[in-house]
């Protein structure tokens, strides 16, 4: 039993104030899948850098891209970016899952179903990809 | 011979403890018992100490929100059958202070709730003689899923970012602001914009979404929060090619 409060009176009991835990992100599975799609935004910026780290070695010529590739060869280069890859598709699912519930759609008097708009997120991925994939590859 | 489950009930008695204790009760596990007809057993027949709130016993009032291991709930609409063979671990709704027991201090809420004007404004009312604000089933339809929060707090409880951040305005006052927004009475929405585009308001969400889970009432707060947000961006958009109001 704990001791008597000593601060307590009659007229104005002393009320318990407890404070969120430090690992609050762990005691619930979509807390933690939360703050999982939080950090992911860190891989999403570094795609990004990447991204222009391309763009600038093919501006500067065929020796200054071969560079880049040599380097991208490291192995905490693949697992940063195969790692960015894995992150940044969960953070796109999760973002595609959620995004019916920002946008409400009205067609006529009805509202467009949530998993319709969800899905004409995945199809833009899809879409998207394919053209890439294709200029890249194919074109 | 009934069958019988453990309540692991959260105590604290302010003059007696600082921290709180664990009691624990044997109650009837009838298959339509919920917790709340546990906690009043324990009330009425083993230890009328216990304190703790309720009133209608049916999912209206919002009244018997409390943690039910670990997860925030409406006692009303919590079967103990489900949490057989037991134990059932009550305390009391997390982000709040507790004044004893399971009694917890819902006066933050409050003061959030006035702040957001959730009332029909007007800027100038017609006169009786006009008649009534007449609307129609689909205008209704709006906003109908926005009225249905009863006020419960579960919202809060799931809500690590209120936990965090007791300033955020939290889920159900900004549902409840949205329910006023898109009714199509109100004239209020800019007013309630200006309090709500603060730090604390909408952009204080990060969408962790628990609200919208926990919600007993399927009133989806987070998408409020969400749907406010994209009108909040809009609206300084406007505001910025459009300064002079359009």
């Amino acid at each position: 039993m704990a001791h008597i409060a000593e601060h307590y009176t009659a007229y104005h009991p002393r009320w318990l104030r407890t404070h969120v835990s430090t690992y609050w992100w762990l005691r619930k599975r979509s807390y933690f899948a939360f703050i999982l799609r939080e950090i992911s935004s860190v891989f999403v910026a570094w795609s990004v850098v990447y991204l222009l780290l391309i763009v600038y070695a093919v501006g500067r010529g065929p020796a200054a891209y071969e560079e880049l590739l040599e380097w991208s060869r490291d192995p905490w280069v693949i697992l940063v970016n195969v790692s960015s890859l894995l992150l940044v598709s969960f953070h796109a699912v999760t973002w595609f899952n959620l995004a019916p519930q920002a946008l409400v759609v009205r067609f006529g008097h009805t509202h467009l179903p949530g998993s319709l708009i969800s899905a004409s997120n995945y199809a833009a991925w899809v879409v998207v990809s394919a053209i890439i994939a294709w200029t890249l590859i194919g074109g | 011979m009934t069958k019988q489950i453990k309540l692991q009930v959260a105590r604290y008695r302010p003059e007696q403890e600082s921290e709180p204790v664990f009691d624990e009760y044997e109650v009837p596990c009838h298959s339509d018992w919920v917790v709340l007809d546990g906690l009043n057993h324990v009330k009425d027949q083993i230890d009328g100490t216990l304190s703790y709130r309720w009133s209608c016993r049916m999912g209206i009032c919002g009244s018997c929100g409390m943690t039910v291991n670990g997860e925030p709930k409406l006692t009303c609409a919590t079967f103990l059958d489900d949490y057989a063979p037991g134990p059932v671990r009550v305390e009391p709704l997390r982000n709040f202070p507790v004044i004893r027991d399971l009694v917890v201090d819902l006066g933050d809420f409050m003061q959030k709730l006035v702040r957001v004007k959730p009332w029909i404004v007007r800027a100038a009312e017609k006169p009786l003689s006009a008649g009534e604000y007449l609307q129609s089933p689909e205008e209704m339809d709006e906003y109908k899923q926005f009225s249905m929060c009863i006020n419960c707090m579960l919202c809060y409880s799931a809500c690590p970012i209120y936990g965090l951040d007791p300033k955020f305005i939290g889920p159900a006052a900004i549902a409840l602001a949205q329910r006023y927004n898109l009714d199509s009475r109100d004239e209020g929405a800019a007013e309630r914009l200006e309090i709500l585009s603060e730090h604390e308001g909408i952009w204080g969400c990060t969408f962790v979404g628990e609200c919208t889970k926990v919600c007993p009432k399927n009133v989806n707060p987070a998408g409020a929060i969400q749907r406010y947000k994209l009108n909040a961006a809009l609206e300084s958009v406007k505001s910025f090619f459009l300064p002079r109001g359009a």
